[in-house]
């Protein structure tokens, strides 16, 4: 088979998984449908594998594969395949996101069990699924746009999952409003550069902007922005970033899925995939490396003081993700790829345990670190994985985070100059990044146990009312919402596989590039950076150890403090916020940029909505415009009204007056 | 007889008609009165034809007996259906047409 054909196939079988479930939902009893679009997304990602294997048969150069099944528009001067794109970036992207996807999948199959949507519910993942590979496959801005916004649709559908939470559909309209932001980024992009180069797929944008623009050219740096604009959306980097804590009011296998492991990785895609204009534009990407590191720092901080379990994992992807810019923004295109993939990882699986954790609170029950405490002894799969999970995202020495954070941060140290900054801040984030790693470890699973962990303990799982932890409102339970089974990891076998599977690979994720041993993913990416000029650039193997070495130190001095501050002194945080009350203000406020977007965008938007509504509808339009014209057609008719009094001897009178004055016309005419 | 006799009764019963049906509310007394101008247009005709010596008028007298009962049947029948529906039998009654 070749590589396309299998691409093809990549792409069909969660488009099929989609359309069987959501047309035959009625007929899919109990648990079926969760395994159909587990056995879709699995079965992608067996094509994804032959579709690696049969590329790599192919020589070095000739790795850029591509496929059209018919052409998509095509007028005087336009012309778009349904075609995909099949070269080393596209297929890493491709397993990584139907294998992770898989994987969730499996978990959800037991987690959303006794939830009142389950077959729309995998309905949705599997379609979220298939953009994503669109995304990732498609061969022209075309398709990139279509599955860019198919995405953001997906994930809209997915975040209000549970419509009857009030807090949920807001976070969902949140979370589509900023993403068409992106979106429309994007299309503009594309136009901008179709209207220099005329063309539209990806290998020949890049040829001719190299013939129409001269490097640093001032409408390719717009261009680039306008791309980096989409890629903060997506990939909730500054200041786009405010809807993906929001979204953790999806289901928790959502989270993971969606706002960790895939989704909005689809920025640094994006950088990745136009990395030929980047580079041609390097102003451009020197903004958007500026703009990750602000943002991983940023919301490093904001993670180490929220309390919601789910909010301090979504914080924590942000600042992630501002590695992985910065990674291919500054070029280092494999190292910031390699971070992509094993934050996958450990990111899915870290969102896995919360789910479970939260479970075990109670159905809606409350995720704030708050209220938990000492779960290690109720719930030891969990803690055990979820531990791997931070401290691969402490980047703890040999975990898979710690190869690729420090290869994004050792390439920078060899760029030299300015990026030296990065280094520097990018360590001094990683000791933050451990410290909220742990701080999550230490909170919800040691400790005094709570009253939920004592009664688990006894082998009873906890059930609390059914009520929505942000608003205090009673849930509807009957509209998809988990139902009286909670799902814990050490009571189901698929959570407990899926969650096996990615404990081991956060672990040993990192073989695929340790310095100075392995080469696999660079070898394997390499076709598809080859052009660039920062390719041959990595960081000789003694740099890259002694980087790792620094990492090793930041990553521990995170978890000592973390120990310090929140196991050994509990009372610490109590006295630091007494101490510094503005600071803890601006942090547990998440440095006010949601109150920013409410008053600078969303407050006049409302305002100029309601003057629209009260002064030009209903004053302007309803009671001039219409109000006029029913006015004077009344006036104008008010004679022909009158007459038409409803009384037959009137009509007669009429009709005699009307006889005879003709009469009288033709006498007086006739005499 | 001079033909002036005719046109005077006939313009009489014409115009007592004409009362009738501008005057009263009942709807059987205004079909009568209806009847009464039809007839008195009737008159007109003869009067006109014995005046001529043809028969073209009679046609005519004939012709406008035959619409006058058909008229007469759809009056009476409209009568019935008012009063099925128990509406007062009262032509100022059945004015919801009015503008």
């Amino acid at each position: 088979m070749s590589a396309t054909t299998a691409a093809w196939l990549v792409l069909a079988l969660p488009l099929a998984g989609t359309l069987i479930i959501s047309l035959l939902w009625r007929f899919l009893p109990g648990r079926t449908a969760g395994w159909i679009g587990t056995a879709a997304i699995f079965g992608s990602f067996v094509f994804g594998v032959l579709a690696l294997l049969d590329l790599q048969d192919h020589p070095e150069e000739e790795r850029h594969l591509t496929s059209s099944l018919f052409s998509y528009v095509e007028t005087a001067g336009v012309k778009a395949d349904m075609g995909i794109l099949v070269d080393p970036l596209s297929i890493f992207m491709v397993l990584v996101v139907t294998g992770v996807s898989s994987l969730i999948h499996l978990y959800s199959v037991a987690y959303m069990d006794s939830d009142a949507g389950y077959r729309r519910y995998f309905a949705y993942l599997n379609f979220f699924v298939f953009s994503m590979l669109v995304l990732v496959l498609g061969g022209n801005f075309v398709l990139l746009i279509v599955g860019w916004a198919f995405v953001g649709f997906a994930s809209y559908a997915l975040i209000s999952y549970w419509y009857r939470r009030t807090t949920a559909t807001r976070a969902g309209m949140k979370a589509f409003v900023i993403n068409v932001v992106g979106d429309v980024a994007l299309v503009l992009a594309a136009f901008l550069l179709f209207k220099d180069t005329g063309l539209l797929d990806f290998a020949g944008v890049f040829e001719e902007a190299h013939n129409v623009y001269t490097p640093n050219d001032g409408t390719l740096i717009a261009a680039c922005l306008l791309l980096l604009i989409a890629a903060c959306a997506k990939s909730a980097q500054i200041p786009l970033h405010t809807w993906l804590a929001d979204a953790m009011e999806g289901p928790t296998p959502v989270s993971a899925l969606i706002h960790a492991a895939t989704m909005v990785t689809a920025g640094v895609y994006l950088i990745a995939r136009m990395h030929p204009l980047f580079e041609f534009a390097p102003t451009a990407a020197d903004i958007a490396a500026i703009v990750g590191l602000a943002t991983l720092i940023m919301a490093a901080t904001i993670a180490l003081v929220v309390t919601d379990l789910k909010r301090i994992i979504a914080y924590s992807t942000i600042s992630q993700i501002g590695y992985m810019i910065v990674g291919v923004s500054t070029f280092a295109h494999v190292a910031g790829l390699f971070h992509l993939m094993t934050h996958a990882f450990f990111k899915a699986l870290l969102f896995m345990g919360a789910g479970s954790v939260i479970s075990a609170m109670g159905v809606g029950g409350d995720a704030s670190i708050d209220r938990m405490g000492g779960f290690r002894k109720a719930m030891p799969f969990t803690f055990i994985t979820f531990l791997i999970g931070a401290l691969a995202l402490a980047a703890f020495p040999f975990t898979s985070g710690f190869f690729s954070k420090d290869a994004i941060l050792a390439f920078n140290w060899e760029r030299g100059g300015g990026y030296r900054i990065i280094t520097i801040l990018g360590f001094v984030a990683a000791v933050m990044t451990a410290m909220y790693a742990f701080r999550m470890v230490f909170r919800v699973f040691f400790g005094d146990p709570v009253p939920e962990a004592r009664e688990l303990e006894e082998g009873h799982v906890h059930h609390a009312e059914p009520h929505n932890p942000g608003t205090g409102e009673p849930e509807d339970t009957d509209v998809g919402y988990p139902g009286p089974d909670h799902a814990i990891a050490e009571r189901t076998w698929p959570m407990k596989a899926a969650m096996s599977v990615l404990a081991v690979l956060s672990l040993i994720g990192g073989i695929a590039l340790v310095p100075g041993v392995t080469k696999t993913l660079e070898h394997f990416l390499h076709p598809s950076f080859e052009e660039s000029e920062f390719a041959e650039m990595v960081p000789s193997a003694s740099t890259e150890w002694t980087f790792g070495a620094v990492g090793g130190v930041a990553s521990l001095v995170g978890i000592a403090l973390a120990y310090m501050i929140w196991m050994r002194r509990r009372g610490t945080t109590a006295r630091l916020i007494d101490r510094f009350p503005a600071a803890h203000r601006f942090l547990a406020n998440k440095w006010y940029w949601d109150e920013l977007y409410d008053y600078g965008v969303v407050k006049p938007t409302a305002a100029f909505g309601n003057f629209g509504r009260t002064v030009i509808e209903s004053r302007f339009v309803q009671d001039t415009i219409i109000g006029g014209a029913v006015g004077v057609v009344r006036v104008g008719t008010s004679f022909a009204r009158s007459v038409q009094s409803g009384y037959l001897r009137a009509y007669a009178l009429l009709l005699l007056i009307g006889m005879f004055g003709l009469a009288l016309y033709f006498l007086i005419v006739s005499s | 007889m001079d033909i002036t006799w005719y046109i005077v009764l006939s313009a009489f019963i014409f115009a007592i008609g004409v009362a009738g049906v501008l005057t009263r509310r009942n709807p059987l007394v205004i079909l009568l009165c209806l009847e009464l101008m039809l007839n008195a247009g009737n008159l007109a005709l003869i009067g006109f034809s014995r005046m001529w010596g043809n028969g073209d008028g009679q046609v005519f007298a004939l012709i406008v007996m035959v619409v006058a009962a058909c008229e007469v049947t759809i009056g009476l029948g409209l009568i019935v259906a008012l009063y099925r529906r128990r509406i007062p039998i009262d032509v100022d009654e059945v004015s919801e047409l009015r503008g």
